[in-house]
C-alpha cells in the first residue's frame, strides 16, 4: 500500500469505518484482551502471575509444552524442506500431472483437521490401520505417539511455505540461475548462491507461519495422540482438559502463552513485511 | 499476511513446453517428494473414502442419515453458508475501509484480521467464551446455544475475504473510476459496474475457502458450543464420537462426505485462479 489513494470523504466513509471497527472489535479485539486479563486476573486477588507459575512448576504441563515444541519444530522443518523442493519442482520442471498436484497441495487447508486425524488413524493405527501392525510389528508406533503428532501438525501445515515460495519464485524468473549454470556452477551450487538468496524472505516468512500454526494444531492432534498424561498430551490439549477440570485461571494461563507465540509471530512477518514492501 | 489464502498463479504456457523437463535429480528429488506427499496425505484420504465405501452405497447413506448425524450435517452446512455470506459482505467492506480509507489505528486493524488465522482453533473458543460466555460483560450468553456455532465460524474465517480481496483492491486502476465517474456515474453505479465486477473472483476464492473452512471447523467449537446434539453438535464433532465409540465406517462416512466439499472447493478455486489470470 504504497500510496492510499484519497477519496472524497462522505458520511459512508465514517459509516463504513464505523462498522469495520466495531464488527472486528466485538469479534476479535475485545474477547482476546479479555483473555488477557484473566490469565493476569482473579476475581478476589486481583493481579496475579500464580497460574503462571503453576504451569512452570508442573512437570507434566511442562512436558506438554515440550512436545508440543518438538513436533512444531520436527513439522517445520519437514514442511520447510519438502515445502522449497516441491515449490522448485512445480515452477522450474514440467511433468504430467503437475497441475494435479499443484491444486492437491492446497488441499491440507480445507480438509478438517478431525479428517485429517481420522485419515491418519485408518492408515497407521497400531490394531487395524493399512500399515500401522506392520510398523508396530518393527517397533515403531506411530498413532498416539510423539510420530503421529509430528504427521497431523505437519499435514495441516503443508501448503504453508509452498504457498509462499512459489509466487516468488516465478517472480525471480531463471536468467540468473542460466548465466551461472553458463558460468560452470554445479546445479547445487546454482541453489545455495542464487535461488535461495532469492526466495530467502519468502522461506522465513513460510517458515514463521507455519511454526505459529504447528504450535496451535488441535483437532488433528487430539485424534491422533490418545492424550496420554505426560507422553502425548500437548499444549492445546492441556487448555481444553484444564477448562473442562474447571480449572480456568490454568486455561487462560496456558492460552495466553499459546496466543502470545502466535500473535509474536504475526507481528514478526507484518513487520518484515512492511520492510520488504519499503526496500521494493 | 496473505499466507494461508492461495495465490493467483501463474498459468504455464503449455504449448511451448515440452511434457517433461526432468532431470535426474529433479527426478529423484520428485519421487522422494511424491512419495512423502502420498505417505502424508494422499494414502491417508484415500483411506477415508475407501473405509466408507466398505458397506456399500446403502451402508454410507444410513450413516448420514441417521438423526442426530443429518441434524449435525444441516447445522454445519446452514451455519457455513450464513457465514460465507456473512463474510463476503463485511470481508468486502472491511478490504475496502482497509485499502480505501485513511485513519489512526488502521495499522492495528490489520494486525486485527490476522489474530483469528494465527490464534490456535482452541484458543480462539477460549476467547470468544471470556465475551459471550456465561460471564460475559456484555450480558450475551450463546455458549451452548447454535448461535455459538455462527460465532466460532465467523471468528476463524474473518480473514479469507478480506486478504483475497484487499491485494486485488490495491491493483484497481483509479483511472477507470475517474472515467466513470467524469462520464456522469454515480458512486453507487460506478462501485456496482467498475468496482464490483474485478473484485468478484477474488470475492468467490475467498467465499469458497471461508465455506470450506466452516464445514470442518472443530476445535473452536469444543469448548464453546457444548456439542450439544441437535442443537449446537456440528459434522467434525459426530465424527470425532464415531472414533471414539469405535465406529470407523461411521466416521469415514461423515468425513467422506466433507472431503468431497473440500475437494469441490480446491476444482472451484483451482478454475477462478485460471480465469483471474486469463484476464491478467
Amino acid at each position: 500500500m504504497a500510496e492510499t489513494r484519497r477519496a472524497p470523504r462522505t458520511p459512508l466513509t465514517y459509516v463504513l469505518r464505523l462498522i469495520v471497527i466495531g464488527y472486528l472489535g466485538l469479534l476479535v479485539a475485545w474477547p482476546v484482551t479479555l483473555v488477557a486479563w484473566n490469565a493476569f486476573h482473579l476475581p478476589d486477588v486481583g493481579f496475579t502471575t500464580e497460574a503462571f507459575s503453576a504451569i512452570f512448576s508442573d512437570p507434566q504441563m511442562m512436558a506438554a509444552i515440550r512436545l508440543t515444541c518438538v513436533a512444531a519444530v520436527v513439522a517445520t522443518l519437514i514442511n520447510l524442506v519438502f515445502g522449497v523442493s516441491i515449490s522448485l519442482l512445480l515452477v522450474r520442471t514440467e511433468f504430467p500431472g503437475k497441475r494435479v498436484l499443484s491444486a492437491l497441495i492446497d488441499l491440507p487447508l480445507s480438509v478438517s483437521p478431525i479428517v485429517v486425524g481420522l485419515a491418519l488413524v485408518l492408515v497407521y493405527g497400531g490394531r487395524d490401520g493399512w500399515f500401522g501392525p506392520t510398523l508396530e510389528s518393527a517397533g515403531i508406533q506411530v498413532i498416539f505417539s510423539t510420530p503421529g503428532i509430528i504427521m497431523a501438525t505437519a499435514f495441516v501445515s503443508l501448503p504453508l511455505v509452498i504457498r509462499e515460495v512459489i509466487p516468488v519464485l516465478e517472480e525471480i524468473g531463471t536468467e540468473q540461475e542460466q548465466a551461472a549454470a553458463s558460468l560452470g556452477a554445479s546445479s547445487w551450487q546454482t541453489f545455495w548462491r542464487i535461488t535461495l538468496p532469492g526466495i530467502k524472505w519468502a522461506v522465513v516468512y513460510g517458515v514463521v507461519l507455519t511454526l505459529a500454526r504447528s504450535l496451535g494444531e488441535f483437532g488433528a492432534v487430539k485424534v491422533v495422540s490418545g492424550n496420554v498424561l505426560g507422553q502425548t498430551r500437548t499444549a492445546t490439549l492441556a487448555v481444553e482438559e484444564k477448562y473442562l477440570n474447571f480449572d480456568q485461571q490454568g486455561a487462560y494461563a496456558v492460552a495466553f502463552l499459546l496466543a502470545s507465540v502466535s500473535v509474536i509471530c504475526i507481528l514478526i512477518v507484518f513487520v518484515l513485511r512492511a520492510r520488504g514492501a519499503r526496500v521494493r | 499476511m496473505t499466507a494461508t489464502i492461495p495465490e493467483v498463479r501463474s498459468a504455464a504456457p503449455r504449448s511451448s513446453r515440452p511434457a517433461s523437463t526432468l532431470t535426474l535429480t529433479s527426478g529423484i528429488g520428485l519421487g522422494v517428494t511424491m512419495l512423502w506427499f502420498s505417505l502424508l496425505v494422499l494414502i491417508p484420504l484415500v483411506a477415508v473414502i475407501i473405509t466408507a465405501s466398505t458397506g456399500g452405497w446403502s451402508a454410507f447413506a444410513d450413516q448420514l442419515t441417521n438423526e442426530q448425524t443429518a441434524a449435525a450435517i444441516l447445522l454445519t452446512i446452514r451455519s457455513a453458508l450464513v457465514v460465507t455470506l456473512v463474510n463476503v459482505v463485511i470481508g468486502t467492506v472491511i478490504a475496502w475501509v482497509l485499502v480505501r480509507d485513511r485513519f489512526w489505528g488502521k495499522g492495528l486493524l490489520e494486525v486485527i484480521i490476522d489474530i483469528p488465522f494465527a490464534l490456535p482453533t482452541i484458543v480462539a473458543g477460549l476467547v470468544l467464551l471470556s465475551l459471550y460466555g456465561a460471564e460475559s460483560p456484555l450480558g450475551l450468553h450463546w455458549a451452548n446455544t447454535s448461535t455459538s456455532v455462527y460465532l466460532a465460524l465467523a471468528f476463524v474465517t474473518l480473514p479469507f475475504v478480506v486478504r483475497m480481496v484487499q491485494p486485488v483492491l490495491e491493483e484497481l486502476d483509479a483511472d477507470v473510476e475517474e472515467a466513470a465517474a467524469s462520464l456522469g456515474a454515480s458512486r453507487s453505479t460506478t462501485f456496482r459496474r467498475i468496482i464490483l465486477p474485478s473484485l468478484a473472483p477474488a470475492i468467490a476464492a475467498g467465499a469458497a475457502l471461508s465455506f470450506a473452512r466452516g464445514m470442518g471447523e472443530y476445535g473452536s467449537l469444543v469448548l464453546l458450543s457444548g456439542n450439544l446434539p441437535f442443537e449446537s453438535e456440528v459434522a467434525s464433532v459426530r465424527i470425532l464420537s464415531a472414533i471414539e465409540n469405535d465406529n470407523p465406517e461411521g466416521a469415514a462416512a461423515i468425513a467422506a462426505m466433507l472431503l468431497v466439499v473440500s475437494l469441490l472447493v480446491i476444482v472451484v478455486l483451482d478454475l477462478i485462479q485460471r480465469r483471474m489470470v486469463r484476464r491478467g
